[in-house]
């Protein structure tokens, strides 16, 4: 095959490479010259540096500001009109007459959101794990469209939460969807789901799961597709049951993964707000009220609102999230140490 | 400016949408009920024909935006240049004193000063905005419904009992899901609450604990909506303060008897048309009145604004005689304006039941309680809706006793007292 002359020199580099190529040179000199002068843990810092900034000025400093603000008291939003008050908005959420009994408590909404957010998180992660696990198990099996169902399952998690949202409360409320459907098969009764504590509940744990299960059928569909089909292939000339394989091979080759779905479920679930707070409000009464609605209302949307008491509630939440991220931190590190080997 | 403050107006810029005003802008927050946002926006566009160095821009938003969101603006240094509220007392220190900007403050004083002290802080004598409309709370029934039962409609001194009583034989008859509907709001519980006779106010013009009167009431709304009578969807479909209208049930058919105000006619003689006849019945009895809450829509400027001059020479435009009539014309709302009043109004309607309403909401304004109409200037109004608001719809979810619901309402206030002092 003839090639032009016009586009490349003696070396054979086309024009494009050759101008990167004068463009990395001009950057290289200044580079060179501060490694000479910083050495290479300069270098690193250099590089670092516009992370960290990012880091600093949208995490660390509205971190720091945060907690300012929970020692301070009064509806001022400047810090500097704001009075100090010490622990006191601590004080306040932490007391309680009997730990076990909410209205007991001097700030009963900030318990009755975290009796709420624990509630979900154990229901909601649990099934989230079992629903994402067979799903992945399906979608791994040779079925018919396997593209599709993929896709299908995926799709919800591209859908924006408030979206979701409204989609369900469509479906769930007295005029719903899902009214008109029970009406037409059986003729009951309107009802409304939303609005009876318990179906409500239960509504948010299925919204939810069905808003974000594709995205950790992904990570488990990943995890299953690296055991090696050899494995397999043993068992079954050995006559080994697919219940034995599932428990004696699948799943322990699977726990990596299976611990990292677990860990980014949990601090999905203690975050949940969005879809829900467009789901029922946090209603019925506050039987769905989760801690980041509790913390929006009382800093941003009630008349009732207080800014110090909302900051101190975020900076506990962020020590549970601080706690769950060392958590999966540190399964990383014991499943990196386990390949190693 | 302090590292703090400039960090707290960052944070609030990233986190609100605000405006940066050049020389001749002027924004407005605008929301709506009814067909009053195309009126405002008409006028608005003659406005800027006549005067093209001032530019208007109204921001069209839900009423949740200015009842949750503004605040928080305003407390940042943001926010508006000009917005329709309906609290207005309790954030008055961020309205913009238009006296020495206005063409004629005497004007102002003479047409709209029986509303100023609503909006301004207590004992000022600032000039900060005028009500686009003033509203009653009461009541309106599905005649068509109240027909069809062959249910007579209670009398005028009818009580709260009476009224509700014969709203729930014509749903049971008509098998209509709903008797009766409150909207899911403090102010709107707060009409027949001083009917049974409550007090907000002690005498030195803090908030009262919940008293009798109060309880009167509560507890009887707390229990139709728990027996199926009332539409509890309204009040249980949010936690917290969060406002929930039921206007839509009551435009579908599905209720017999719902209590909000005033503001409602235009909408729903556009919604209804001609789908069943309603009326507007004013506010039951309770046992010592028959008062709806007076209250409406003002339009402030806030004190932010990098342009008082165009903001007030927009006001003067909007609340001058004329404007104020053909807005009140149109948008079937009842006017502040005093010479409006009294040169009388030609509503653009020809539907009997629009007018018919309008009259019995103008007939109930005579019977409003003395305690009612206290409370729009009150600086604790709003805490005290916040409270009622959240904890009687707890009551009804069931998650604590009345007795509980009463205790908390009266922490909650005393909290948000001390918080603010």
């Amino acid at each position: 095959m003839q090639e032009t002359s016009i586009n490349r020199d003696e070396t054979g580099q086309t024009l494009p490479l050759r101008v990167i190529g004068l463009a990395m040179s001009v950057i290289d000199l200044p580079l060179r010259a501060l490694q000479r002068a910083t050495g290479l843990g300069g270098m690193a810092a250099f590089f670092l540096l516009p992370n960290m900034a990012v880091f600093t000025i949208f995490v660390l400093v509205p971190f720091v500001i945060n907690f300012i603000y929970s020692m301070t008291g009064g509806t001022e939003i400047f810090l500097d009109h704001r009075v100090f008050v010490g622990a006191d908005q601590y004080r306040a959420l932490a007391s309680c007459a009997n730990y076990l009994d909410v209205n007991s408590c001097v700030e009963d909404g900030f318990w009755i959101a975290v009796r709420n957010t624990g509630w979900f998180v154990v229901m909601q992660v649990a099934l989230m794990v079992v629903v994402a696990l067979t799903t992945a198990l399906v979608l791994n099996r040779e079925i018919a469209g396997r593209g599709f169902w993929r896709a299908v399952f995926f799709f919800p998690v591209l859908l924006s939460p408030v979206v979701t949202g409204l989609i369900w409360r469509w479906i769930l409320q007295r005029q719903g969807l899902l009214n008109s459907i029970l009406y037409g098969l059986f003729g009951w009764e309107p009802h409304n789901w939303l609005t009876e504590r318990t179906p409500a509940f239960i509504a948010t744990i299925g919204v939810s799961i069905w808003a974000h299960v594709g995205f950790y059928a992904l990570i488990l569909l990943a995890g299953l597709q690296a055991i090696s089909k050899e494995i397999y292939e043993a068992a079954e000339m050995d006559g080994t049951p697919p219940i034995r394989v599932f428990w004696r091979i699948t799943l322990p080759l699977l726990a990596p993964n299976l611990i990292v779905v677990l860990v980014l479920a949990l601090i999905r679930a203690v975050q949940v707000f969005d879809e829900v707070y467009v789901l029922t409000g946090g209603g019925p009464g506050t039987s769905t009220m989760f801690l980041i609605q509790y913390i929006y209302e009382k800093g941003f949307a009630s008349e009732l609102r207080n800014p110090g008491l909302a900051a101190a509630a975020s900076i506990l939440m962020g020590v549970v999230l601080v706690f769950l991220t060392l958590a999966q931190m540190a399964a990383s590190k014991r499943n990196n140490r386990k390949e190693d080997r | 400016m302090k590292l703090s403050k400039l960090l707290a107006t960052a944070a609030a810029i990233g986190l609100l949408a605000t405006t940066a005003a050049k020389a001749g802008d002027v924004r407005i927050m605008w929301y709506s009920d009814g067909v009053e946002g195309q009126v405002f926006h008409d006028l608005i566009d003659r406005f800027m024909k006549s005067n093209p160095d001032i530019h208007v821009k109204i921001d069209d938003v839900a009423f949740s935006t200015v009842k949750d969101q503004l605040p928080v603006q305003l407390a940042a240094g943001n926010g508006p240049d000009i917005a329709r509220v309906t609290s207005l007392k309790s954030p008055s220190n961020y309205w913009l004193d238009m006296t020495p900007y206005v063409k004629d403050a005497e004007f102002w004083r003479k047409n709209y000063g029986d509303q100023a002290d609503w909006m301004r802080p207590d004992g000022s004598k600032a000039i900060t905005g005028f009500m686009t409309q003033i509203t009653l709370t009461g009541g309106f029934v599905n005649k068509t419904l109240f027909d069809q039962a062959k249910v007579a409609l209670p009398g005028p001194k009818a009580s709260w009992d009476e009224w509700v009583a014969a709203a729930k034989k014509v749903a049971e008859n008509q098998h209509v899901p709903y008797a009766l509907a409150l909207d899911r709001s403090g102010h709107r519980v707060t009409g027949p609450d001083i009917s049974y006779g409550a007090n907000y106010i002690t005498a030195d013009g803090q908030p009262a604990p919940l008293d009798k009167g109060a309880k009167d009431f509560i507890s009887r709304f707390v229990a139709w909506s728990k027996d199926g009578t009332a539409e509890k969807d309204v009040w249980v479909s949010a936690a917290g303060t969060t406002y929930r209208a039921a206007t839509d049930d009551f435009i579908n058919g599905q209720l017999v008897f719902y209590y909000s105000g005033s503001w409602q006619i235009s909408n729903l003689a556009s919604k209804i048309g001609n789908g069943f006849d309603w009326v507007a019945i004013g506010s039951p009895c309770g046992t010592q009145s028959c008062t709806g809450m007076p209250g409406g829509a003002g339009l402030v400027a806030i004190k932010n604004t990098k342009n008082p001059a165009d903001v007030a020479k927009v006001m003067d435009y909007l609340a001058s005689t004329p404007i104020a009539k053909e807005f009140a014309e149109r948008t079937l709302f009842l006017p502040a304006n005093k010479e409006v009043v009294a040169g009388g109004l030609d509503f653009k309607t020809t539907d009997s039941q629009v007018k018919a309403a309008l009259n019995a909401f103008v007939k109930a304004s005579a019977t409003t309680d003395p305690q009612a109409l206290k409370l729009p200037g009150w600086k604790w109004s709003d805490a005290y809706y916040g409270a009622l608001v959240s904890r009687i719809g707890q009551a009804i979810a069931g998650e604590i006793s009345l007795d509980e619901a009463y205790a908390r309402i009266d922490s909650d206030i005393a909290a948000k007292v001390k918080e603010v002092k």
